[in-house]
This record gives structure tokens, sequence and C-alpha cells, in this order.
């Protein structure tokens, strides 16, 4: 019934052992905690800009969604590249593979970040253009 | 890495729905990214808003739900050696939590579909 990997002896491997559960524990409190604010607390009938602008006004919120943002996406990238481990074989395509993997990581996270950290939330609904 | 049939159907279902919900955190960052437009934003959100979605949502919480207290129990069977022992034990207890979460959360989440609120 033992489904995780078994624990590597050193380096990078090992590493990303222990990273992965450290990141999906706090991942529990956080990612459930988001979806509960989304789903349970509120609906998607509420969610809209302002709605994202009010809760960013809060340095918490923000700070949450930086955390979650780093740890879901590093851990979900971090397993694909063990899935890529486990299926692609072939050195060409590993390194094909591999690279694109990581290039769509950095931007990913260089868009999450910069839109969580630079986000300004306007005066009124005026000057953010909206009816 | 896996003995016995329920074992490879855990392991396949936990490499699936962690891949899932990395591909939806892919499309979700880019519709987050649309904020810097609050016009584009909010004219997309009928996306988010569709029935089929909505749907789809509930299956989303359940990729979560599942992948979260499975990682909990290979975590249990990590650092914790008499969880190997107790695995039977463990896996019931994980149907069990799975169920009281996600068939409440369900319900909560279609409601104001299927009854208008
Ligand atoms: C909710 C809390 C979460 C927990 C407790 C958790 C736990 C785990 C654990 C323990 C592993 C196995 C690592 C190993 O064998 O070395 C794993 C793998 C994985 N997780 Fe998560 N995780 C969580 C959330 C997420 C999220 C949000 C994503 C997507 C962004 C994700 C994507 C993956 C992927 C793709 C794998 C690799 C699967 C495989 O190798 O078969 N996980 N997770
Ligand atoms: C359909 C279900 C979901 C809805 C409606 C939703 C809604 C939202 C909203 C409105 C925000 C804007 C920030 C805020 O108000 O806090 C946000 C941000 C975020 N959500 Fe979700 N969320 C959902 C599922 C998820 C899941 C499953 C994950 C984890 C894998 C996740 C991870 C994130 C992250 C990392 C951010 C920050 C994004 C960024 O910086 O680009 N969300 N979400």
């Amino acid at each position: 019934m033992y489904v995780g990997r078994e624990r590597p002896t050193g380096g990078f491997e090992l590493f990303a052992w222990f990273f992965m559960r450290i990141s999906g524990v706090v991942l529990i409190l956080l990612v459930l905690g988001h979806l509960a604010i989304m789903h349970v607390i509120n609906t998607v009938d509420e969610i809209d800009f302002e709605f994202v602008a009010a809760r960013w006004r809060s340095p918490f919120w923000r700070t949450y969604d930086l955390v979650m943002l780093w740890l879901a996406l590093l851990h979900g990238l971090n397993g694909l590249r063990m899935v890529i481990d486990d299926y692609v074989h072939r050195k060409g395509w590993r390194v094909v593979t591999l690279t694109a993997l990581a290039l769509v990581g950095f931007v990913l996270l260089t868009m999450g970040t910069q839109i969580i950290l630079t986000f300004e939330a306007p005066a009124s609904r005026a000057t953010a253009g909206l009816p | 890495m896996y003995r016995g049939r329920e074992g490879m159907w855990s392991w396949i279902l936990h490499r699936v729905t962690g891949l899932g919900i990395l591909l939806f955190l892919a499309i979700h960052i880019v519709d987050i990214y649309l904020l810097g437009w609050p016009d584009v934003f909010n004219k997309l959100l009928f996306l988010y808003r569709h029935p089929v979605f909505r749907v789809a949502e509930v299956f989303l919480v359940a990729a979560v739900l599942y992948h979260a207290l499975n990682g909990l129990r290979i975590l249990l069977v990590d650092f914790w050696v008499e969880g190997t022992r107790l695995h039977r034990q463990i896996f019931w207890v994980q149907v069990g939590i799975f169920l009281l979460i996600w068939i409440p959360t369900a319900f909560l989440m279609l409601s104001p579909v299927v009854f208008g609120r």
C-alpha cells in the first residue's frame, strides 16, 4: 500500500524527498484553506476583480498567496520532474522535456509572483476601467 | 515501490491527481495574472461560473482532497514506523475522512446551481 518514493541516500534527491514532504504538510493547510474560502465561505458567484482587490489590501492574504504559489508550484514541478524521470529515458528527449519544464516553471513562477507583489487596488471602479 | 493491487491504484491516483492539480494551477496562474486587466478578468469569470465548470470544480476539490490525504498517509508510513503495520486501518480512515469532507462540500458547492441558492 506504500506509494511514496523510497528515501534517497543523499544529495539533491534527498533534499527533494524532504521538500516534497514538508511542502506537502504546509500545502494541506494552505490549499484546503484556499478552497474553503473560495468555495464554501464564498462561491464563484462572489469572486470578481473587486473581491480580489479587497483581499489583497491585506498583506496577510498577499503573503498567504505568495507562500502557496511557491510551495504548490515547486512541489508540482518537482513531482512532474520525477514522473519524467520515470518515463523518459532517451537522452535527447530528457534534455528537451526537462528544459521545457524549467522554462515553463520559471515563467509561471515569475507571473504569479509579479501579480501578487505589484498589484495595486485602484481607487475606484472607474480608475480600474470598470462600468 | 508498491505491493499489491490497492497499492498500485492509490499510486496511480496520487500521480494522476498531482498532475491534474498542476495543470489546473498553471491555468490558474494565467487567469490570476489577468487581474492586470480588470475588465478582461471580470469578463472571463463567466467561465468559472458556468455549470459545467462548477461540476468540474467539485472534482478538482476531490483531487486535492485525495492527494492531500494520500500524501498524509505516505508521511505516516515514512516517519512513523508503526504506520506500515496499520496500513489497512489507515486506508479506511482515509476513505472515511474523504467522504466526510467531500460530500458536504460538494453539496454546498452545487446547491446554488441546483436550487438557485
Ligand atoms: C495538499 C497537500 C499535498 C500533499 C500532502 C502532497 C504530498 C505529496 C507527496 C508525499 C508526494 C510523494 C513524493 C515522493 O514520493 O517523493 C507527492 C507527489 C506529487 N505531488 Fe503532491 N502533495 C500536496 C499537494 C500537491 C499540489 C497542490 C500539487 C500540484 C501543484 C501536487 C503535485 C504532485 C505531483 C505532480 C507529485 C508527483 C507524483 C508522482 O511522482 O507519482 N501536490 N505529493
Ligand atoms: C476553482 C477553484 C479555485 C478558485 C475559484 C480560486 C480562486 C482564486 C482567487 C480569487 C485568487 C486571487 C487571490 C485571492 O483572492 O486570494 C487565487 C489565487 C491563487 N490560487 Fe486559487 N482558486 C481555486 C483553486 C486553487 C487551487 C486548487 C490551488 C492550488 C493548487 C490554487 C492556488 C492559488 C495560488 C497559488 C494563487 C496565487 C496566484 C498567483 O500569484 O498568480 N487555487 N485563487
